[in-house]
């Protein structure tokens, strides 16, 4: 087990920055997440662990050790790709031996035997040992993949968007698995993703990582409810948070031409009054607008349904007042259908406003 | 006008019977969505439709018309691919110009076709671009556009999403929707993500094996599946099962017996008839719930069952906890405060509205 710090890391393909000075520091046993979109230097990042590559700047540090300079096999660390990396013609339990098999861990045939029995009974591989790993399914071959990856107890488990080649459902199934392996584990894992579903509902600390700068690093729920900026906050969440261009008016902001004026709250007043007359872009989150079918609240706004997705559980409803389309989520209970009207109200305490040209919180 | 009427469709490869005995009609302009797993028929279906395939037995009528024996080119349907298919060397203008120029329209009718098209999917500014200089979403876009430039009267989507990422996945879902509202052409898509599916058809129509498992609009096959595989198959998280058998509770009334742990769960009033002849038949069955309707409570309650927090997954806007009822694992979606200590016991009980009953052995619904 062991804590990673990347300091000042800076990666250059060619012309491009793909690793931009990026400091980081995972803690030991700490299920870190390191989320973005493609090209945004997060394989890169993990490599650049690994020692698969070599930084140009900067140091990579497992346990307040620098391993700059020591070679990937020596550093102890785990990595589990997209595609699973397995000896086709071997069986599970072959797959499972190999890592342990080089001479200089010293293991006996029986500590192996062990060791992979281990293994399986926590990844639920059992039955499949004699297999040989043409035979399973890709999420079979992928427990396999993990199952290779943890046997030999490295310092630090890294991890590829192993999850990014299954289908819906078993990605589900597989995403608490991890999480709950890392539970029964206690390893570091240090796991990258584009998919911010995984990164929000496993990692305990989520780095958000874009052309190469960290944007934001912090626990689900600081991501989620506080994005330090537009991309955050666009990125993570699912219906994508609504933003709308705003202007702020006497302790009110002003949307379009009138076309929405949503009251400042009043905690807030104060520390935006240097904001006034600017422009400013309003963030709110799908779920803090709230609809009926009738007026019931003095703020509410009259809007007409433009077009509507169900999500089963819940509904998105496209609003259109005038020549803005806000998305809203509400239960299929309140049975509204496209062309209806509706009075929309905005919880502005959780309203978000980023400036439009930093595209930083305020 | 375009309304499709597929009757009795069977197509075989070989020994395979891809589509069986298909059967659906599809109403003008109505967006209808194929879904199911890999190997389920939803594509060859589509392909019967626009003519690219033959049926080796039914009839395929659009518009009452019988086009069953029609090539492709002789239905007025647009048919957009997984893959962007756009000319390398031609501009965005061009690639969009192609199927016009093809019909023989003048030059200033191309021209305000091709720019109501990029009006409407939000690509003016990149008309004069080469696809190689665009991003994922505006190549798709672009291919949509060549596909609307000629307003047919159907549209037939394969999986145009498939290969995006996540963030422009929902941004296009919500676009392709809000397309089809506005330009109103019946669509007739192809995926196999329930996601897709639920949140853009008006009807959702699931496959499986070659043969039409349920039709029904996004909350017919969400609320009301009417088997095992339409409940499995739709929603994320998935509905949580549970083996049970039927019996008498207190006062006669039939209670499901949960072979999991040793307790009954009450039959809604509702649903207490349909249930008789199972019980008299001694039926396996399962009960369905789906994970908003299990309810939740940190405090110990009469009439809930024990469970153990296995895993907590936050969502944003909800959490998804994960507990142990048993050896069986129930997913629970609960308000974004709620977070129970992994391990703790915490008390569940199901929501009677949302109870579905299936029976084990055929896996059909039965109520």
């Amino acid at each position: 087990m062991a804590s990673v710090r990347l300091a000042s890391l800076t990666k250059i393909f060619g012309q491009v920055n793909a690793i931009d000075n990026i400091d980081l520091e995972i803690d030991d046993r700490e299920f870190f997440v390191l989320l973005g979109p493609t090209g945004a230097g997060k394989t890169t990042t993990l490599r650049l662990v690994a020692g698969l590559e070599k930084p140009d700047q900067g140091q990579v540090y497992l346990d307040n050790v620098s391993v700059n300079d020591i070679s990937p096999a020596l550093r102890d660390v785990a990595f589990v790709f997209q595609y699973y990396t397995l000896y086709p013609h071997y069986t599970v339990r072959q797959n499972l031996e190999f890592p342990l098999k080089p001479k200089f861990r010293r293991l006996s045939k029986s500590e192996i035997d062990a060791k992979v029995s281990e293994v399986a009974k926590i990844l639920h591989i059992e039955s499949l040992l004699e297999r040989e790993t043409v035979n399973l399914s890709g999420g079979e071959m992928q427990r396999v993949a993990i199952g290779r990856a943890i046997v030999r107890t490295p310092k630090v488990f890294l991890m590829d968007e192993p999850l990014s080649n299954l289908d819906a459902k078993l990605r589900e199934e597989m995403r608490r698995e991890l999480t709950r392996l890392h539970l029964d584990l206690g390893f570091t894992f240090f796991y990258v993703t584009h998919d911010q579903i995984e990164a929000m509902t496993m990692g305990d600390r989520i780095a958000v990582l874009n052309q190469g700068k960290i944007l934001q690093i912090g626990t689900p729920d600081k991501i989620y409810n506080w994005p330090q900026n537009v991309f955050v906050a666009k990125f993570v969440g699912s219906p994508t948070i609504n933003l709308l261009e705003a202007n702020i008016e006497t302790n009110t902001l002003v949307v379009g031409k009138k076309t929405l004026v949503c009251p400042i709250p009043e905690s807030q007043r104060n520390s935006l009054k240097k904001y006034t007359k600017r422009e400013l872009i309003l963030g709110i989150r799908p779920e803090d607008i709230e609809v009926w079918k009738e007026k019931k609240k003095a703020d509410s706004f009259k809007c007409t349904v433009y077009f509507i997705q169900s999500m089963g559980v819940e509904d998105i409803l496209n609003l259109r007042i005038d020549d803005i389309v806000l998305r809203a989520v509400a239960s299929p209970k309140l049975l509204t259908g496209v062309g209806d009207t509706i009075y929309a109200s905005i919880n502005m305490k959780r309203s978000h406003l980023f400036d439009p040209q930093t595209n930083r919180r305020l | 006008m375009a309304d499709i009427t597929l009757k009795n469709i069977v197509k075989r490869f070989d020994s395979l019977i891809a589509v069986n005995n298909l059967n659906l009609g599809i109403k003008d302009k109505e967006f209808v969505v194929l879904l199911g797993p890999s190997g389920c028929g939803k594509t060859t279906t589509l392909r019967c439709i626009s003519g690219l395939e033959t049926p080796d037995q039914g009839k395929i009528l659009i518009d009452e018309e019988d086009v069953t024996n029609k090539r492709a080119s002789q239905r007025d349907v647009a048919f957009v691919f997984q893959l962007y298919a756009l000319y390398p060397h031609l501009t965005v203008y061009d690639n969009m110009a192609f199927p016009l120029l093809a019909q023989g329209l003048s030059r200033k009718r191309i021209r305000q076709e091709v720019d109501r098209a990029a009006q409407v999917l939000r690509i003016k500014h990149i008309l004069n671009k080469k696809p190689r200089e665009l991003s994922g979403g505006d190549m798709q876009r672009v291919a949509l556009g060549r596909a609307i430039v000629r307003r047919p009267e159907v549209f037939l989507l394969d999986e145009p999403i498939g290969t995006l990422d996540a963030v422009f996945r929902e941004e296009m879902r919500a676009e392709l929707k809000k397309l089809h509202v506005d330009i109103g052409a019946t669509t007739v898509y192809v995926t196999h993500d329930q996601v897709e599916a639920m949140s853009m058809g008006d009807r959702v129509v699931i496959m499986n094996l070659g043969v039409l498992q349920q039709v029904g609009t996004p909350h017919q096959v969400y609320n009301k599946p009417k088997n095992l595989f339409v409940a499995n198959f739709i929603g994320s998280p998935g509905m949580n099962f549970i083996n049970c058998k039927p019996s008498r509770g207190p006062r006669g009334k039939l209670v499901l017996g949960l072979s999991v742990v040793n307790a009954t769960v009450a039959i809604p009033d509702e649903i207490q008839r349909t249930i008789i002849d199972k019980e008299k038949e001694e039926k396996d069955l399962v009960l369905g719930i789906r994970p908003e309707n299990v309810m939740f409570s940190q405090k110990t309650k009469s009439n809930s069952l024990p469970a153990r927090v296995y895993v907590v997954e936050t969502m944003g806007s909800y959490n998804i906890i994960d507990v142990k009822l048993g050896d069986e694992t129930i997913k629970v979606r609960t308000a974004p405060s709620i977070v129970p200590d992994i391990g703790e016991t915490v008390s569940i009980s199901f929501d009677p509205g949302g109870i579905n009953i299936f029976d084990e052995e055929t896996g059909n619904s039965v109520a």
